[in-house]
């Protein structure tokens, strides 16, 4: 048996959050050099603020200004940082429970090894050059030899405020489609397609998935189905997809190749796609270096009977 | 030992838009769960357990919200739980939440189910681009729309039929408050007019991208007692599924689609759909599925529903309206879509639903489905509790 394929597949996208009303503050002050908290319902200050009280459920928004300054309460540390990281170096993960709060923040501390960290240990802030109103505008926490930093005054009301944020997400997998797709693909490049077929119910299943969805069964009889199948039914694309090349407007069609119990999808090409039509008769196009047919043509047939596909609808 | 019966006492939905940017998640799913509650007369210390759903996490890109929900929701120190079966997840949560009463494993559950679509891009998170495969597939449309086609050869419906579901289901908006869609300009020729985006699929027969979130309060018989409005009552309820794909599907009227409704009329002694069901909220993201679904539910034989809605039958003053709300046509905040129906089917019932209310609702059904015709999730409700 060949070796299963396997590629990256990286998943990404630039999530965007409104914040409402107390992570803008939050964000806004700390673009100001401003932290803030909020006082909860049984009097305690919560660092980072939350917008409903943890215990009663309550609604939160009397913020409250806590100082740049704090102690460390727990670490852990990071021998290896990695993308994305606050740091490039190694780094203390920490917990640190800022001045006037009662709760602690989790950031980076920047610290020559962990000897230099303890519980207890005194830290403080160290800003970002450019802030934009978001939690990187801490850069790290680094050690602070002192007493508690002064307010600043702030009530949490500021000019121009931070309504939104852009958050990039990002999954790096390693993607494998199976003992049955990877002998579906390899057989594609032979120009052949080939399915199994259900030890049970005895339908083909093209692009063969390694069992039937229906009897629950592995399937390993391999069968060369097509090239030649019958249009099922199809729709005509008129708007452009992102990262989708293909020129608009195109058919998107069920085809079901013959000898198989189900269809697959392609482009219908080679006819003006206002004349593609359920039953037509098509072939595949092949272009050199492809993994897939191109699009599928018609193959000049007579279309195929309704009654002759209708159970494949 | 027989079933403890549900009740929905509260009901909230918040203001269906394309981008709420002055609240967070969490502040969106207080709004509702606050009407709820507000509805319902109850405070938050009246909730045993919370049950919430939404549709996949690439819809926002957060996983697992519902830890970082349990905040807003009220749901320290109680049971919380996350439902996902796609697109029906709506009607899937109010479901496991009922289920909770009727076990009396709690007296008191609040249901919730939300998306903020603004948030990310829907068309994105369903066509992420898979190794090895040929990537064709334009949306939730693209998907579809070749199963629409296959409906219209098989019942030999009119091209029509589409738009006068759209139609009708902007119209019926704007008797909703909460609807997304307020298109106080529609007439038919422009539903007619809006241009082919998946051929047989009209631009105005699709559903828009909403941020909303649905609530409701569900409670067994002496928390209804104590409730100050009609409770809605739970007649019957069931989920189904089955593969996105498969040899001898049928995709214009699933098998799971069928029997979930045949086990939901089972349950409520329901022996004629047609004749015992007063008025129905049913998942219809593309206006074809209204007659699509007529067909599934058992509300018309096979080719005939499309002759329903043509007659005007679905219509708001007709003998079966269907989407009395303006449906999913209006207003998709897709996680939450399922469980709108399914509120307003109790809404129906309740006779609280203003402007769009139908007279003499007693029994009203909420439908939802999701993934690729995959998941399906329905409950019937009534004005008076079941027979025991």
């Amino acid at each position: 048996m060949s070796e299963v394929l396997k590629a990256p597949l990286v998943v990404e996208f630039p999530f965007t959050r409104s914040l409402g009303p107390v992570q803008s503050a939050f964000l806004t002050g700390l673009r100001e050099r401003v932290v803030l908290g909020v006082r909860a319902s049984d009097g305690r200050i919560l660092v980072p603020p939350v917008e409903y009280d943890p215990t009663t459920a309550d609604e939160l928004r009397d913020l409250v200004e806590v100082a740049p300054t704090g102690t460390v309460t727990t670490w852990a540390w990071n021998h290896a940082p990695r993308r994305g990281q606050p740091l490039t170096t190694p780094f203390a993960w920490v917990l640190v429970r800022l001045d006037g709060s009662d709760t602690a923040l989790l950031h980076a501390l920047d610290a020559p090894g962990p000897d230099a960290v303890h519980t207890g240990l005194r830290v403080r802030i160290r800003w970002a050059g450019e802030r934009t109103g978001a939690i990187t505008d801490i850069a790290c926490f680094e050690p602070h030899d002192g007493e508690p930093a002064r307010l600043t005054g702030s009530t949490g009301e500021f000019a121009d405020p931070v309504g939104g944020i852009v958050a990039a997400a990002r999954l790096d997998y390693t993607y494998s489609p199976g003992r049955a797709q990877t002998a579906y693909i390899n057989s594609l490049a032979d120009r052949r397609t080939v399915g199994e077929r259900c030890p049970s119910c005895r339908k083909v299943y093209v692009p063969p998935r390694g069992a039937c969805p229906t009897c629950g069964l592995p399937t390993t009889e391999q069968v060369e189905v097509g090239p030649r199948g019958t249009v099922t039914t199809f729709c005509i694309v008129n708007i452009k997809a992102k990262n989708l090349d293909i020129e608009v407007p195109y058919v998107y069609a069920h085809i079901a190749l013959d000898g198989a119990d189900l269809a697959l999808h392609a482009r219908i090409g080679g006819i003006p796609y206002d004349q593609v039509r359920m039953g037509l008769r098509v072939e595949p196009v092949w272009t050199d270096g492809a993994r897939y047919p191109d699009h599928y043509r018609p193959t000049g047939e007579p279309d195929a009977d309704y009654d002759a596909y209708k159970e494949l609808l | 030992m027989s079933k403890e019966p549900v009740a929905v006492v509260g009901i909230g939905q918040t203001k269906h838009v394309a981008a709420r940017r002055d609240v967070s998640i969490a502040g969106l799913v207080r709004e509702a769960a606050r009407r709820a509650l507000d509805d319902a007369e109850l405070t938050w210390a009246d909730i045993d357990a919370v049950v919430i759903g939404k549709a996949p996490d690439f819809f926002e890109g957060v996983m697992m919200p519902e830890l970082y929900l349990a905040d807003a929701l009220g749901a320290v120190g109680k049971p919380m739980l996350r439902v996902h079966t796609a697109g029906s997840v709506g009607g899937s949560t109010a479901l496991v939440a009922a289920q909770l009463v009727a076990a009396r494993v709690h007296g008191t559950v609040l249901t919730l189910a939300f998306e903020k679509q603004s948030e990310s891009n829907a068309m994105w998170g369903l066509s992420l681009p898979i190794p090895f495969q040929q990537p064709l597939l334009a949306g939730a449309g693209g998907f579809f729309a070749p199963h629409v086609r296959a409906y219209m050869r098989r019942s030999g419906a009119p091209d029509t039929v589409g738009s006068l579901v759209a139609y009708k289901d902007r119209r019926n908006a704007l008797k909703n408050p909460w609807a997304h869609l307020h298109e106080h300009d529609i007439t038919l020729e422009k539903v007619q007019a809006s241009p082919m985006l998946w051929d047989p699929i009209r631009y105005s027969e699709t559903c828009p991208s909403s941020d909303g979130a649905c609530a409701m309060v569900l409670t067994d018989r002496a928390g209804a007692a104590r409730a100050p409005r009609p409770p809605a009552w739970l007649l019957g309820g069931a989920m189904r599924s089955e593969p996105t794909l498969f040899a001898g599907k049928d995709a214009v009227s699933p098998r799971a689609g069928r029997d979930c409704a045949a086990d939901v009329y089972r349950q409520a002694g329901v022996t004629d759909p047609r004749r015992d069901i007063d008025a129905v909220e049913m998942y219809v993201p593309f206006s074809w599925y209204e007659p699509m679904w007529l067909e599934n539910l058992g509300f018309a034989d096979e080719g005939e529903g499309w002759k329903l809605t043509e007659a005007g039958v679905t219509e708001l003053d007709g003998d079966l309206p269907v989407n009395m709300s303006g449906g999913v046509l209006s207003t998709n905040p897709i996680g939450a879509s399922g469980m709108i129906r399914f509120a307003e089917a109790a809404l129906q019932v309740r006779g609280l639903a203003g402007e769009h209310q139908v007279e003499r609702a007693r029994k009203v059904l909420g439908h939802a489905y999701g993934g690729g015709s995959q998941f399906f999730s329905m409950w019937l409700v009534g004005a008076r509790p079941p027979e025991s």
